[in-house]
């Protein structure tokens, strides 16, 4: 049995795993370093940054907020919430770029009101910042809505009853509360952003060293047969994901015995 | 009754409101613009758009493949989150945060190594070249990226309901004569059972959206290994921005019903376990 199940994972997990670093490497360092120094890469790893530092915060926010809302208050309509918060699970990622198309794009709603004044959303940076966005919504919200139920409302309640106000509650007692299940939505969050394909290939245009994500990056590359740039800069994105599974496992146990320390209670 | 229940704590209009403006702008307002957009096809030139040959044979391709990959993966997750509860072995914790790898992994990243790997040249498609058996470029192709796409699903799934599995009613049911079979079949299996449907819907509504991995193992060939959500690029790319919403509408009706039933799967499974 164990052999079977290690069979399965060597077959669809670790060798293609170990293939992108062959790959990539293969042509030696010279060529790997020539891939990933290209004034295109260099763009491309800029842009990626750029739209994960804009959609990773905003999405914190969000899921503290609906946390907030959903953990600690009992309302009307909550299960409705939760499941629409993980609505852009379930959606395709093209379809996930296609509904922004379909409303800033020149053939779409504000398209000819964007174009009079010169606004570029689709085929531009904004576009890619909002097709992030949405693939990573639910990310830290779907993290933090059980933890918060699972901790209750007794400490907040008694920090409140005490004389504290709704910022001092939350910054002092309720954050530190939670800080790992943040920063766990937080990496996955992350990797997703930085990784996404389908959403941003549909809004992007693919403009070479202006509107090209590293995915985008990986996938020009590979259409121009050039194979070892293509698998180099996959190496970085490979490498991501295994900082962020490192990582992740850490955050996990802590994560774990918060939830644990807090039953205790 | 009252829209909320009495609390001392503050902040709820606030959290509330933020995120119901948030979700609305990024999400809810989005998507219905797809639907108000279909709305101004007529139904029959709906239905013809989303029934043409080339289109229902991406639908046959698309859950054929999907379904077969959920399927692999339920067979198989489930022996992977068996072997992570119960065996020892060096290196497992290593082996149970790689599972997770898909997740992580850029779906780009994804499809071309898996492509590299199931040529006919690659390191796994050369043992099958000489059996006649092409991989990459082929449906079989697709059906190999979504079952790397799903495989974490039905492990994350299992693995808790297992680990909270007492073993005493397995040892008495051998006790009791039972054999390992009987075992599996009477004991463990039902106790799985919701978890394991749980993990194989969102594998395979994973699967049926899924578009970065597959486009390059698939060769997209028009009737033979096209998936429906390349063929809604193609008709954006095309300017058919008719054709491409009611593709993805067809695809968003879809993606409701698996949500619906994959929240009814969670209840059940819950159900059982406080039953237990």
């Amino acid at each position: 049995m164990i052999g079977l199940a290690l069979l399965f994972l060597t077959l669809f997990l670790f060798v293609p795993l170990i293939s992108v670093f062959y790959e990539a490497l293969k042509k030696g360092w010279d060529v790997y370093m020539a891939a990933i120094t290209d004034p295109d890469a260099i763009a491309a790893i800029q842009l990626t940054l750029t739209a994960a530092a804009i959609a990773v915060p905003l999405n914190v926010i969000f899921g503290l907020a609906a946390a907030w809302a959903i953990a600690k208050f009992e309302f009307r309509g909550k299960s409705v919430l939760i499941t629409l918060i993980d609505l852009p699970f379930s959606v395709s990622p093209v379809v996930s770029g296609l509904i922004y198309v379909l409303i800033f794009g020149l053939q779409g709603w504000l398209g000819p009101w964007l174009a009079e004044h010169d606004v570029k959303i689709i085929f531009a940076v904004p576009g890619i910042v909002l097709a992030t966005i949405f693939v990573t919504v639910p990310f830290i919200a779907r993290e933090l809505i059980p933890l918060m139920q699972a901790q209750g409302t007794e400490e907040e309640e008694a920090a409140v009853v005490l004389g504290a106000s709704g910022w001092q509650t939350f910054l002092r007692v309720t954050l530190p509360n939670v800080k790992w299940g943040v920063l766990y939505g937080t990496i996955l969050c992350n990797a997703r952003a930085m990784g996404e394909f389908g959403a941003v290939s549909v809004v992007s245009g693919h403009i070479r060293g202006s509107t090209n994500t590293l995915p985008l990056h990986v996938e020009i590359l590979y259409n121009e047969y050039n194979f070892a740039a293509a698998f180099a800069v996959a190496s970085l994105l490979a490498l991501l994901a295994l900082i962020t599974l490192a990582l992740k496992t850490f955050v996990e146990s802590r994560n774990k015995q918060q939830l644990e320390n807090t039953n205790e209670h | 009754m009252k829209f909320k229940q009495h609390s001392v704590l503050p902040g709820f209009n606030l959290a509330l409101g933020f995120t119901l403006l948030y979700l609305s702008l990024i999400v809810l307002i989005p998507l219905s613009a797809s639907f108000i957009r279909t709305a101004g096809l007529t139904w029959p030139e709906f239905w013809t758009m989303v029934t043409t040959p080339r289109v229902l044979a991406s639908y046959r391709l698309t859950f054929g493949a999907s379904f077969a990959a959920a399927l692999v993966n339920a067979v198989f997750g489930l022996l992977v989150a068996w072997v992570l509860v119960r065996y020892r072995f060096p290196g497992k914790k290593l082996v149970d945060a790689l599972v997770d790898l898909p997740f992580a992994l850029p779906t780009a990243v994804a499809g071309i190594a898996l492509t590299a790997l199931y040529a006919g040249n690659g390191w796994i498609g050369q043992f099958f070249e000489p059996l006649g058996i092409k991989i990459a470029f082929t449906p079989l192709g697709v059906f190999v990226a979504l079952t790397f796409i799903g495989l974490p699903f039905v492990v994350r799934t299992v693995q808790p309901v297992l680990e909270d599995m007492e073993t005493e009613l397995e040892e008495a049911a051998a006790t009791l004569g039972a054999n390992r079979f009987q075992t599996f079949s009477r004991i463990i299996f039902p106790t799985v059972l919701p978890a394991l449907m749980t993990g194989f819907a969102l594998a395979f509504a994973r699967a049926i959206g899924e578009y970065g991995s597959v486009i390059f193992i698939a060769g997209n060939m028009p009737m033979i290994s096209e998936i429906t959500p390349l063929l809604i690029i193609t008709k954006l790319e095309q300017y058919d921005y008719a054709g491409a919403t009611a593709l993805a509408v067809v695809m968003l009706v879809i993606s409701f019903i698996m949500l619906l039933i994959i929240n009814f799967l969670q209840w059940w499974g819950r159900r059982r376990s406080a039953a237990i």
